[in-house]
Order: structure tokens, then sequence, then C-alpha cells
């Protein structure tokens, strides 16, 4: 018999009992809109950290100090493991092939203008800060050279900060707010960097770094020897094998300058951000896996539904496939026609689902700051998969029919 | 169409396909048919050797008391069982050596199956009840909607073909099935107690039907039933009794339940 007859007998038999069909093809429809909504999330959440990371410059190392071992709790810092000023000065010295550097010191600071108040992250830093970041100032500008010499109580906000201290369509630049009691002129706004996996990325303010070691955080950015500390230090690469390179040889000056013996760890951390990539999407698609799992079940259970339903009908239905074979249906045409009818059956379910499930996935993307990425691929895989629900599910029941004895099919009460 | 009124056939002259001297050969050929079904230890013997000759052209009703054999018999001449033993040769082939696609496919086109409790698809129009067995057959969807079309005229349903089964009487009702059962241009109409649900009029609607697809366009028709008046409708009849032919005598005077247009198909 041609496909399209067994379909049209499908929709047919399926249009008899419509709201059954229905409610028979929901679980196929959660499950399937499930599996689109999770590929699309996981999809769009690894696109999204791509994105910040290569926002963020391509080929940039940053040094912390303590251990950041992968797959395990940070260690080191109970130990006084420390980054300071002669470690960056050292490391730019020594070691050739860094097109760029920066370094900051960050710490806590409570801002108040006028009566409002904030508590935010203040960062001093180095003025090739927001080239090697490749992060601008929105208006007004940056920390520059003459600032750091100066140790300038000067400010760039972060757009957060902008918005707790100020009304809105007040010009912050040239205004004065208080730093820990202390005032700083404001000299800029930075690009808006929106929020991502560390958190709102705006809640900041930059200084420059001499005023935060020297004035607003004398105490806490000198170490007991007396020198000042550091809480990064960026290098730049030119490509991907300098970095390669600059990693290791940043990290033979620094094992040095802490005289670190051979059989001792590093006290310090080296994170490139092609690792960090590679560690945020490990983590994700173990987390699509999981969510992909779970979808599976549901799927699972969908197709439970339309077995049930398909055995169900098999039985209601015993006359009339005895009468279908005393017309002349063969055995492999019964057969073809209740799988074909629970193949539509979850394929029904399976379009249901891609349509909620890319409804959904849009839909999240409006509460968070990721687009969801609904690929053609996934929906082909997803109604492809519905289909094969349906014929592994329905396979059971429509042999069952087939096999029916006319007579006493016809004689079924 | 008027209740059947006793008269002289004419039908009888014109169509004596059973007429001695050269016999054709029978279109049902049954020798020695027996029929056990097994419940558990108990044997049931439904047929028990069954001879029978019908020959092409033939109306031919079967009487005899209820869970005599009957059914079990049509059920065997229309190829939905298979006796226990003996031999069933339908138009010259032996239906034994069949395999099930080709039962299937005897059942499509050569017989047309009429139930003494119609068999229709519930929530489904008349003309697509009647498509159904064209489907199986393969016959593309145009053709298959004009023919379904056509054995409804001739069964005098033209103007209910989108009928649903609950919105028909039963005479009409079991007129559908009998457009379903010759849609596909059968040798052989075989009918298990097709009036058993009717009442008299509705009754002798089918008869009319039966001897017009029998006197105009030669189908053999053989049908079940317990009602002797209806069996004077035919020319033959089959007396069953505790599974055996127990009669068979030709009728004598056979009533015409058709009046009026013949059959148009
Ligand atoms: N499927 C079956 N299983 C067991 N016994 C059956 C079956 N079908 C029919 N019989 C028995 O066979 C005998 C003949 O039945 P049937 O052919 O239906 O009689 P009729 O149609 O003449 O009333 C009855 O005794 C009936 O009980
Ligand atoms: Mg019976």
């Amino acid at each position: 018999m041609p496909i399209y007859e067994l379909v049209r007998l499908a929709f047919n038999a399926l249009g008899a009992n419509k709201l059954r069909s229905f409610l028979t093809t929901l679980g196929i429809s959660i499950g399937i809109a499930a599996v689109i909504a999770l590929l699309g999330i996981g999809t769009g959440v690894q696109e999204y950290i791509n994105q910040q990371f290569a926002s963020a410059g391509t080929n940039l190392l940053g040094i912390v100090p303590g251990r950041i071992q992968r797959g395990g709790p940070p260690s080191g810092f109970g130990q006084t493991s420390v980054l300071t000023v002669s470690d960056y000065r050292a490391v730019v010295n020594s070691v050739p092939g860094i097109v760029d550097h920066a370094a900051d010191f960050t710490s806590v600071g409570n801002f108040a203008y006028g009566s409002k108040t904030s508590q935010v992250q203040v960062s001093g830093v180095t003025p090739s800060f927001t080239r090697v970041r490749n992060w601008p100032a929105a208006r007004g500008r940056f920390i520059e050279e003459a600032d750091d010499g100066a140790r300038a109580r000067v400010v760039a906000l972060g757009t957060t900060v902008v918005k707790d201290l100020f009304e809105e369509g007040e010009d912050p630049v040239g205004q004065v707010v208080r730093i820990n009691g202390v005032p700083f002129r404001v000299i800029g706004v930075m690009e808006s960097k929106g929020s991502s996996v560390f958190g709102d990325q705006d809640a900041i303010a930059f200084i420059p770094l001499s005023t935060a070691q020297e004035r607003l955080f004398q105490q806490q950015a000198q170490s007991k020897s007396g020198e000042r500390l550091l809480s990064t230090i960026y290098l730049q690469a030119a490509s991907d094998d300098d970095r390669l390179f600059i990693q290791a040889a940043a990290r033979t000056v620094l094992r040095e300058q802490h005289r670190l013996r051979p059989d001792q760890e590093d006290d310090f951390s080296i994170i490139s951000q092609a690792e960090l990539i590679e560690t945020f999407g490990a983590v994700t698609s173990v987390l699509t896996i999981f969510l992909g799992a779970i979808a599976a079940i549901s799927l699972l259970v969908g197709g439970i539904g339309v077995m049930n339903i398909m055995l169900v009908s098999v039985t209601e239905r015993t006359r009339e496939i005895g009468l279908r074979k005393a017309i002349g249906a063969t055995s492999s045409a019964i057969l073809s026609q209740f799988l074909i009818e629970a193949v539509v059956l979850s394929m029904i379910g399976g379009v249901i689902g891609v349509a909620i499930g890319i409804g959904g996935a849009l839909s999240i993307s409006n509460f968070v700051d990721f687009q969801a990425v609904v690929q053609p691929g996934a929906v082909l895989l997803a109604v492809g998969f519905s289909a094969a629900v349906g014929l592994f599910f329905g396979i059971y029941p429509a042999r069952r029919a087939s096999l029916l004895n006319p007579i006493e099919a016809l004689r079924y009460e | 169409m008027t209740v059947a009124t006793a008269e002289r056939s004419t039908l009888a002259t014109r169509n004596g396909a059973h007429a001695d001297g050269a016999k054709p050969t029978p279109v049902i050929d049954v020798r020695g048919i027996t029929k056990v079904y097994k419940m558990g230890d108990i044997e049931v013997h439904a047929l028990r050797g069954v001879d029978l000759q019908i020959y092409p052209g033939e109306l031919v009703a079967i009487m005899g008391p209820s869970g005599s054999g009957k059914s079990t018999l049509m059920n065997i001449l229309g190829c939905l069982d298979q006796p226990t033993s003996g031999k069933y040769r339908l138009d010259g082939v032996d239906v034994e050596k069949l395999n099930d696609n080709q039962l299937a496919e005897i059942r499509n086109k050569k017989i047309g199956f009429v139930f003494q409790s119609f068999n229709l698809l519930r929530r489904t129009s008349a003309i697509d009840n009647v498509e159904q067995p064209l489907i199986y057959a393969g016959v593309p969807p145009r053709e298959r909607r004009e023919r379904a079309r056509a054995a409804l005229e001739a069964v005098g349903l033209g103007s209910r073909l989108k009928h649903h089964p609950s919105e028909l009487s039963g005479g009409q009702q079991q007129r559908v099935a009998i457009a379903r059962a010759l849609v596909t241009n059968p040798a052989i109409i075989l009918a298990d107690e097709p009036t058993g649900n009717l009442d008299s009029r509705a009754g002798a609607e089918v008869m009319c039907i039966f001897q017009r697809l029998n006197s105009e366009q030669g189908i053999t028709v053989i049908f079940v039933t317990h009602d002797p008046r209806i069996a004077q409708h035919t020319r033959r009849i089959i007396r069953i009794a505790d599974g055996q032919i127990v009669g068979d005598e030709p009728v004598e005077e056979q009533l015409i339940a058709c009046h009026g247009e013949p059959l148009k198909y």
C-alpha cells in the first residue's frame, strides 16, 4: 500500500478520537519541547561564553595569586601567596614577546553620592587595562598615565554604579563621589558589558593603580615585607604560539621571584583565555548532556503512552481489524496501518513539541542575557526522534493487530 | 420498492446457469469438508463432511437451525477460515495451497462478504466505508470515489453518500454494506443472515438487490437465512443440520422482490 494511503487512514482513525489522540501526543510534545528548549539554551550559553571571552581579548593571559586547580577547589590561599608589583616588573622586563600588559589591585569600596550609596568592586588599574581588556569608556575618558603618576583621585564608573548613585539623565562625569569617605572626581562611564557567568560585570569602578595602592587601600595593598600587591597581571600575546611561550617563560620568572624550590608547587596561576573557554565548554556540555538525558526520559515516558493508547486502540478496534481483513487487507497492510498511526501520532506530538520548544527557548531569552539558539539540526533530530519513538513503541501493538484472526476479530464484542 | 409478491420467476428461464447438459465448472466446489473447533479438552464438530457445488450465476439460500454450522461454512467459503479437512476449490483454484496474501487478494477481488451486523466503520461516511476495499485493491483515490458512488447509487443510496452509519436505518446500513461488497466487482457475494437484523420491508429491499445483482450481472449470491419466505427469493435452498447437508432442492415458486427500474450498475 502506498504510504500516503496509510497516512490518510491514520489521520482518519486519529481524527475519530481527537481528544484521546491529542492527550497522547502531549507526552511526546513535552519530551520534544524539552529537548528543543534545552539544546537551544545549551547552544546559546556556549555561544555566549565564547563571545564573552572573545570580547575580553584574544591571546590574553591572566596571572593571579594562589593555585586554581582544575576540578578542585583553589589551594594555596592559606599561605601568603601573593603577586607584587616587582613580580609584574620582572615578568614584563624579562619575558620577550609580550605585546601589551596591565595590572590591577581590586577590593571593595563604599560609594556615596548625595544620599545614595552603593557597595561595589573597586579596581586600581594601570591605564593599559582599557586596551588589554578591550573595554573602553563610553562617556568621558578612562584612567591615563598622568592620573596614575599623580595618584589622582579620579574614577571611571561601571554602568551599574551609575544607576545606583545617579538620577536618570544626570551626567556623572565631572561630579564628585565618595569612596570609603574619600572624594573622587568622576572622569568617565564605562561601556556596559552586561552580566556573564561571572555575574554583573558593570558593578565595578576603576581608579588609578597608584591611588588604590597608596591611598585608598594602603593597608590591604601591602605585603608583610612592605611590597605593593596586585590582584591580577594581564599579558597580551601576539599569537597562539606566543601565548604558550609567554605562559612558560612567565612561570619560570615568577618561580624565581617567589624563590620556589623545584619540589614546591606554583603559588600562582596563569590562566589563558583558551583554557577558560575549554573549562566552561566542558561544564556546559555536561549540563547539556544531563538535561538531554532528562528530556530523553520524558520522551521514553511519552513513547510508553503512545504504546498504551495503541494497544487500547487495537483492542477497541478488533472488529474493524476483522472487517478489514475480510474485505481484503493483508496482515502486512494492517501492520503498516497501525504502525503509521503510531508514527503519525508521535510525529504530531513532535511537531507540537518543536513549536513549544522554540517558543520556550525564545521566551527564556527574554529573562536572561544570552540568546537561545535553536539549530535546524536539532529540530530535524527531534522530529526524527519522535518518529522513531512512534515506530519503536508502535511495533508491538501493530503486530498484535496484524496477527488477529479475522473470524475471531469479527465475533469480538 | 414494495413488499415482494408471489410471482412466477422469469429469471429462471433467462438465466439458467446450471441447466442440465454441458455443465460448466462449479465456482464453488467443496468436497468432504470438516471443521473441528478445539476448546480446551472439548472438540466441537461444527462441520462433519460437507459436499457442495455451486455454479456461476446461481442464487442460493442456506437454511438450518442455530448452531448447525452455517456460519462456519460461509467463513470457509469466504476464505476467512480454513477447513480442518477436505477440499475446497474456488473457481478451479485449490484454496488450501494459497498463502495468506493470496487469500487476502481473493477476499478483496473475488468475494464480497455481507454480515448480519453490517460491520460498517463508525464515524466514517457511507462513501468512505464503500471505498475501503478499493484502498486495499490499490485503486487510485479519484477512481475509488467514482466507483464507490456508483455502487451506492446501485443500492439506491445515491443521496446518502456523506451520511454516517448512525444516521442511517438498519436497511440502509445493510445496503451500504452490500455496496461495499460489490464495489470490487466480485464473482461471488456471501451473506451470513443479511436480513437477520432487518424488518420484512428492509429484508425485501436486500432481496431485490441480490436478485438484480444475480440476474443482471450474473454474480453468484449465497446467503444464510432463517426466514423461509426470504429463502423463497432464490432458486435453490440448501438445508444444514448438525454440520451436514440434509437437503438441497430447487425453488418451485420463486418470489420476485423488485419492481420498476432495473439496476443500473
Ligand atoms: N470459534 C469457535 N470456537 C468454538 N466453537 C465454535 C466457534 N465457532 C463456532 N463454534 C461452534 O460451532 C458450531 C457451529 O457454529 P456456527 O457455524 O456459528 O453455527 P450457525 O451459524 O449455524 O448458527 C456451534 O456449535 C458453535 O458453538
Ligand atoms: Mg451463524
